[in-house]
């Protein structure tokens, strides 16, 4: 065991795959020689050359096809998207094609292969460097989409991703990259996807959360238990297949619940978790279910004022926990 | 690199074919592939017309194109991605009259996508058929993908593309033939320009005569072929199949062609295009204009063209009766292979 950053852990988790397995390889922009912007695959082009680690011209389209075809003939790529903001141009090749090849040859066809995609707020990043896209791909069928909060997970997830015979969109939270740090086990340490982590045991509340917003989660449930409020936290980690048992089990065990995510509020995540508890919980509820999430606003501003005011933060989601347990 | 557009023509003699190292029984399969793909084509405009189909889209007026430059290729060694009208090019991949048929009914059996598919959305790991979706051109990147795989393992299969003139206006065109050709990939980009895209012409779509023009864009050879002389388009993927094989990279073959039937069995063409322009058309029919070679050149004579209609019209009455028959898929076929692993709703 050791400690790392999330970066660290995701880059050491990329090699580690490569080194398994020839037919794993890295394709993206700025991924080679640069290392990528965030030094996630720093040394891998050194390490594997230019055919394991493919600089692509600056198209997104082109990253996610060209995978998708060299999935087709027995490679597992890693596509990386440079930030989740520019997966636009790609969302044709990712909903259209890559989600559909599998149901759409009836399991002739499918597709092993990894999107990672940095995203999520709080770095400065403005209208076209800190969104949320998990409501948006969680939503197709097909596509499977994970987002890790802590370096173990990361790297465990993103293994599991690579060996997944289906696409999987791996969105990796940009603040937490260096942010935040944990121990990482030696050796494969893969991460079922699909399975939620209660990462703190509690009895009068649940904050559900992911990404960045779970260590925002962690630090409130610290400062609730001082106040002698106990808050089970539970880490969804996989957005699609969501863990309903997971999230039923901890709806069940406090009856009150409050959603934490820094993606906009309509039809978003905490949307589906509610109904998911009113579908399976609602015998077991002491009080409304509540979320506390980035509000319906196209994208987050570069001014730091408009953008604290559009993230969700440890206050907030105290305050929020706090009207909860009085409830 | 300063690549130029060749033009091809169509060379005159009565053994043009065996110059081209095709023997005579090769030359009479392709001729009788060409006659399969427009047998079953017609077909399913009948039965669509008697309202027991719902849906057809034809590849009728451009089977030299697409038999000529698939008959240059290994199936199952070599990989095709093609479009819709590419009968031809599956069925010289080895997908069946039958195939065709279960796939035309939406059969639980259709093997390119077990109903779940409209008729033209081929599909086949096998076969080396990648599967194709609705929206144009996404195809052109899964080859160039299909193709980086095998050049990341120094394997020599070559990967054709396909896809029409409208497509072509895409970007994931633009993204694919940039991207074969600054790895110098072993890609085949066969465009069947047929002048139209539904109803807008080719004078809408660019403004230029030549879409094989681009191709110096992208760093590679671009050439024209008339695409209704299957021999033509047959040597000038021969040329590419070598050049791709030789390692020095992609083609764009832009081959010249007519759809003889509206764009689909929803369509009026009476809307943009005049009778006399398609009758015209009907006159430059590749596969008369092969069978006329073939005559000349004494290999196709009465018996043997009698023995190729009964061959065609017997697997078209066998491929009808056995899909129009066969079961449809049932409410529970609904939720499966969503994901590879088990059924995931
Ligand atoms: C992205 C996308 N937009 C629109 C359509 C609807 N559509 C289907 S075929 C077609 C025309 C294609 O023309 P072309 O590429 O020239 O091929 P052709 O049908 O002439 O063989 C259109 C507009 C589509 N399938 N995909
Ligand atoms: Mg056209």
């Amino acid at each position: 065991m050791a400690q790392k950053t999330v970066i660290e852990a995701i880059r050491e988790g990329m090699d580690e795959e490569m080194a398994r397995d020839p037919s794993v390889f890295l394709i993206g922009e700025d991924v080679g020689q640069r290392g990528g912007v965030f030094l996630a695959s720093d040394g891998l082009y050194k390490k594997y050359g230019e055919y394991r680690v493919i600089d692509s011209p600056l198209a997104e389209s082109c990253v996610v096809g060209v995978a998708i075809g060299a999935a087709v003939n027995g490679m597992r790529p890693i596509a990386e998207i440079q930030f989740a903001d520019f997966i636009a141009p790609a969302m044709n090749q990712i909903i259209e094609e890559a989600a559909r090849f599998c149901y759409r040859t009836a399991g002739d066809f499918n597709l092993p292969m990894v999107i990672r995609a940095p995203w999520g707020g709080g770095v400065h990043g403005a209208l076209y460097h800190s969104q949320s896209i998990e409501a948006t791909f969680g939503h197709i069928p097909g596509l499977k989409v994970v987002a890790p909060g802590t370096p173990a997970d990361a790297k465990g997830l993103l293994k599991a991703a690579v060996r997944d015979p289906d696409p999987v969109l791996f969105l990796e939270h940009k603040r937490t990259y260096r942010l935040v740090k944990g121990e990482v086990p030696d050796g494969d340490g893969v991460v079922p996807i699909g399975k939620a982590d209660i990462k703190r045991e509690g009895t009068d509340l649940s904050l559900i959360a992911y990404g960045l917003m779970l260590t925002y989660c962690l630090q409130a449930a610290e400062k609730l238990a001082a106040d002698g409020i106990s808050a089970e936290v539970l880490d969804l980690r996989t957005i699609k297949p969501i863990d309903q048992d997971a999230i039923v089990a901890t709806a069940k065990k406090t009856g009150k619940v409050l959603v934490v995510h820094e993606d906009t509020r309509f039809a978003g995540i905490a949307a589906e978790v509610m109904a998911i508890i009113m579908e399976h919980a609602f015998d077991a509820l002491d009080a409304p279910i509540m979320r506390l999430t980035g509000p319906d606003v196209p994208a987050m501003p570069f001014n730091h004022v408009l953008e604290e005011a559009f993230m969700p933060n440890v206050d907030r989601i105290l305050a929020k926990a706090k009207e909860l347990a009085a409830y | 690199m300063a690549t130029k557009t060749q033009e091809v023509e169509a060379k005159g003699g009565q053994s043009r074919h065996r110059s081209l190292g095709l023997s005579d029984d090769q030359a009479l399969r392709i001729y009788e592939v060409m006659r399969l793909a427009r047998a079953i084509d017609e077909r399913m405009w009948l039965i669509n017309r008697q309202g027991r189909a719902p849906f057809v889209i034809s590849c009728q007026g451009q089977e030299g194109a697409q038999v000529g430059t698939a008959a240059a290729l290994r199936p199952g060694h070599d990989w095709v991605a093609p479009y819709y009208r590419d009968a031809g090019v599956i069925l010289w991949f080895g997908m069946t009259a039958r195939d065709q048929m279960l796939s035309f009914f939406a059969r639980r059996e259709d093997p390119n996508s077990a109903g779940r598919q409209m008729p033209g959305h081929f599909g086949s790991r096998r076969l080396h058929i990648v599967t194709g979706g609705s929206p144009v051109a996404t195809q052109l990147l899964h080859a160039a993908g299909v193709a980086l795989a095998s050049k990341q393992r120094k394997e020599d299969a070559v990967t054709a593309a396909y896809f029409g003139e409208g497509a072509a206006s895409q970007g994931d065109c633009h993204e694919a033939m940039n991207f074969a050709g600054i790895h110098k990939l072993a890609v085949i980009f066969v465009c069947e320009n047929n002048g139209y895209a539904i109803s807008v012409p080719q004078s809408r779509q660019m403004a230029i005569q030549n879409l094989a023009d681009r191709a110096a864009g992208y760093g590679f050879p671009g050439v024209v072929v008339d695409g209704n002389d299957v021999l033509a388009c047959y040597e000038v993927t021969r040329q590419a199949v070598e050049r791709a094989r030789r390692g020095e990279g992609p083609t764009l073959i832009e081959a010249k062609t007519y759809r003889f039937t509206p764009h689909s069995s929803d369509d009026d063409d009476k809307r943009y295009r005049q009778a006399e322009e398609v009758a015209i058309w009907r006159q430059k029919d590749p596969i008369q204009r092969y069978a006329t070679y073939l005559r000349e050149s004494g290999i196709l004579t009465d018996p043997v063209e009698r023995e190729i209609t009964e061959r065609v019209d017997q697997q078209v009455d066998e491929a009808t009766e056995y899909a129009e028959q066969a079961p449809d898929p049932t409410p529970d076929d609904l939720m499966t292979f969503v994901y590879k692993q088990g059924t995931v709703s």
